[in-house]
């Protein structure tokens, strides 16, 4: 059997085992399922990739023949997005453990069968090849997020997720509409077949109004300024493991669905010439990179700090799909790629160090860096990576998107690029600053540094971001694959 | 509303035609208008209103709330159950050709079965939704109450 009769359980595995997960009792159960089903998915992803490479899968649901039926079509774009957001999960997961026991002590089945969905909708938007069935998965993933942000120790949890519901229900219901025009107009919700049935109907105002309402939609599922009020409080109250795994993927999966719209079903011809997509999302990238970074670096909440400098890095992962060229489409994948790698790090160290002393505002983080060292040291090491220094995936992300903004004859992106990375050197420098050049509070009581059990799962990721600023082969590779996936065509 | 005649007589006579009412929307969903999300839906509302003639608790004792969560849980697992058995019989997931010879009687079975798994669960939900309602305006009187004393 191939391997993409397979490839559809990435998605199910874990969907299935969301129900098993929330009748179990205890803590150790659900998360060794969670584990379990977050490594399946991930090898069957990792397994498939190679050959997503040479071309696309398809999978048809009940075996109803597409575009009938619901079908999976997988190809090297969605193939990246799938194992970046499958390998996430896997690798946060067992640094996940001890933290959750301390932050959701209490009906830990029902926490990790919300994750499990949250994991499995973001999968399946993912992998899908049906527009509808993106929306049905986009509402799983994010249904499952907000109960899971409201887990947060702090009761503005319930008040960040509320806000998030509203918005996000906003953004999906934008979707939906785009969606319901396209139907309208075509007759068929399959991504192919619309590719196919569009350019007959694209001079009308319900397929501009369908392409404005996906665009907006999705706009405010990934966070795009001015869209991107809903985030920063988000992460920073919602539990830490939920705020790592939603950094690094959730805004990933938004962004790449967009991809999708704008190259694969209109066409990149139609998004970028028939219509001024460049002008908007160039304006909202650069606004986005600039007021997020300026927000950030005034920020006491470290979580919020590093929620609004995801903020920024949205922009440049949209200022790279902006220049419209298959260089810069590539730059901004690799950007949505490596950008998972940091921001996981960063969050995971922050997540440790809450764990000993039960806060992260920077006035109580004084003096830690000689109380954890290691764990300082990690949040460190990806900070670099953050602000782009060489021999770190930041900086191939960033080296990649400064020689597309040459190529698209755009030289002065370079430099608004180089200011904003400068703007992140001084806000990860005054939590280095505050961790090691400051003394100590004394009203905080002393705390030692986090056990293996954190510090293992937390280097492996902060490797990663090492691993792939030396190794380009998959970053890379993938990202260019994906980019020439979505402008060959056919999903 | 327990004092009630006139809502205790309706009530009595409405609740077993609506559930045979469900019943009927739940196993005529694979060829007429109808299936497992609006049969549950009305099955549900049946038990609703038992629970707002005759209270939360008399409804709670006919079907507990810990039996309501493991119902919703393995409504979805009945559905992901018979998904399977296409993959394991050879075929694809949710693909019920390989199940019975005949094709008609095939996709037959295969739908029923699933769509008594979305029933169940959209059933079960939609009790537990009315029922994390009901109580919260109890606990919150009950707070209030106790700020009281």
């Amino acid at each position: 059997m191939n391997i993409g009769e397979w490839l559809p359980f990435s998605v199910l595995v874990p969907l299935i085992a969301a129900p098993v997960c929330a009748l179990m009792p205890g803590r150790t159960g659900p998360w060794l399922l969670a584990f379990l089903g977050a490594l399946t998915s991930l090898l069957i992803v990792a397994i498939a990739l190679p050959v997503l490479w040479q071309g696309e899968l398809s999978y048809p649901f009940g075996n109803w023949p597409p575009p009938i039926g619901i079908e999976y079509r997988i190809d090297a774009a969605n193939g990246l997005v799938a194992l970046l957001v499958a390998a996430v999960a896997t690798f946060v997961l067992p640094w996940a453990r001890i933290i959750n026991n301390f932050e959701v002590p209490e009906r830990q089945g029902i926490f990790y069968a919300l994750f499990l969905l949250a994991f499995a909708g973001l999968m399946g938007i993912t992998l899908t090849g049906d527009a509808f069935n993106v929306f049905v998965f986009l509402e799983i993933s994010s249904l499952s997020t907000y109960a899971l942000i409201a887990h947060g120790w702090d009761r503005r949890a319930l008040l960040a997720s509320f806000r998030y519901l509203i918005m996000g229900t906003v953004g999906a219901t934008f979707v939906l509409i785009g969606i319901g025009f396209l139907y309208m107009m075509t007759g068929t919700l399959n991504m192919a077949d619309l590719a196919e049935r569009l350019p007959e109907v694209r001079d009308t105002t319900a397929v501009r109004a369908a392409l404005a309402f996906i665009i907006v939609g999705l706009g405010l599922k990934l966070a795009l300024f001015p869209l991107h009020l809903w985030l920063p409080n988000a992460y920073a109250y919602a539990p830490n493991f939920i705020t790592v795994f939603l950094a690094a993927t959730a805004t990933k999966v938004a962004l790449y669905v967009m991809l999708r719209f704008i190259f694969t079903i209109f066409g990149h011809d139609y998004s970028f010439f028939a219509l001024p997509l460049t002008a908007v999302l160039l304006a909202l990238a650069i606004a986005g990179m600039f007021a997020g970074s300026w927000v950030a670096m005034f920020q006491h909440n470290l979580k919020r700090m590093l929620a609004y400098s995801s903020v920024a890095q949205v922009g440049y992962m949209v200022l790279g799909i902006a220049l419209a060229t298959s260089a810069g489409l590539a730059a901004g994948l690799l950007h949505l790629f490596n950008h998972a790698l940091m921001k996981g790090a960063l969050f995971m160290a922050l997540g440790t160090v809450f764990w000993r002393v039960g806060s992260v505002r920077i006035d109580d983080l004084s003096g830690i860096g000689r109380e954890m060292p290691w764990t300082m040291t990690a949040f460190a090491l990806a900070g670099l990576s953050l602000i782009g220094v060489p021999l770190t995936a930041g900086f191939v992300s960033k080296w990649y998107l400064i020689i597309a903004a040459m190529e698209a004859g755009q030289p002065w992106l370079v430099a608004l690029i180089v200011i904003t990375s400068l703007m992140a050197i001084y806000y990860i420098w005054r939590v280095v600053e505050a961790a090691w050049f400051t003394p100590a509070r004394e009203a905080r009581t002393p705390v030692s540094e986090a056990p293996l059990s954190l510090l293992v799962p937390l280097y492996v990721v902060v490797a990663a971001n090492f691993w792939f600023g030396i190794d380009t082969r998959l970053s890379v590779g993938g990202a260019e694959a994906a980019a020439r996936a979505l402008l060959g065509g056919s999903p | 509303m327990r004092t009630n005649g006139i809502l205790r007589v309706i009530a009595r006579f409405l609740i077993p035609l609506i559930m045979l009412f469900g019943l009927y929307i739940q196993f005529h969903g694979e060829y007429s208008p109808g299936g497992g999300f609006q049969a549950g839906v009305v099955f549900a509302a049946a038990w609703i209103l038992f629970a707002l003639i005759y209270g939360l608790d008399a409804a709670l004792e006919v079907i507990p709330e810990r039996a309501q969560f493991v119902l919703a849980c393995l409504g979805v697992l009945l559905y992901c159950f018979v998904g399977l058995l296409g993959v394991v019989l050879g075929g694809r997931f949710l693909d019920f050709y390989p199940l019975l010879d005949s094709p008609h009687a095939a996709q037959q079975t295969g739908i029923v079965a699933v769509e008594f798994g979305v029933g169940v669960t959209v059933a079960t939900c939609a009790m537990l939704f009315f029922t994390f309602f009901a109580r919260r305006k109890r606990e919150i009187d009950a707070a209030e109450t106790g700020e009281d004393d």
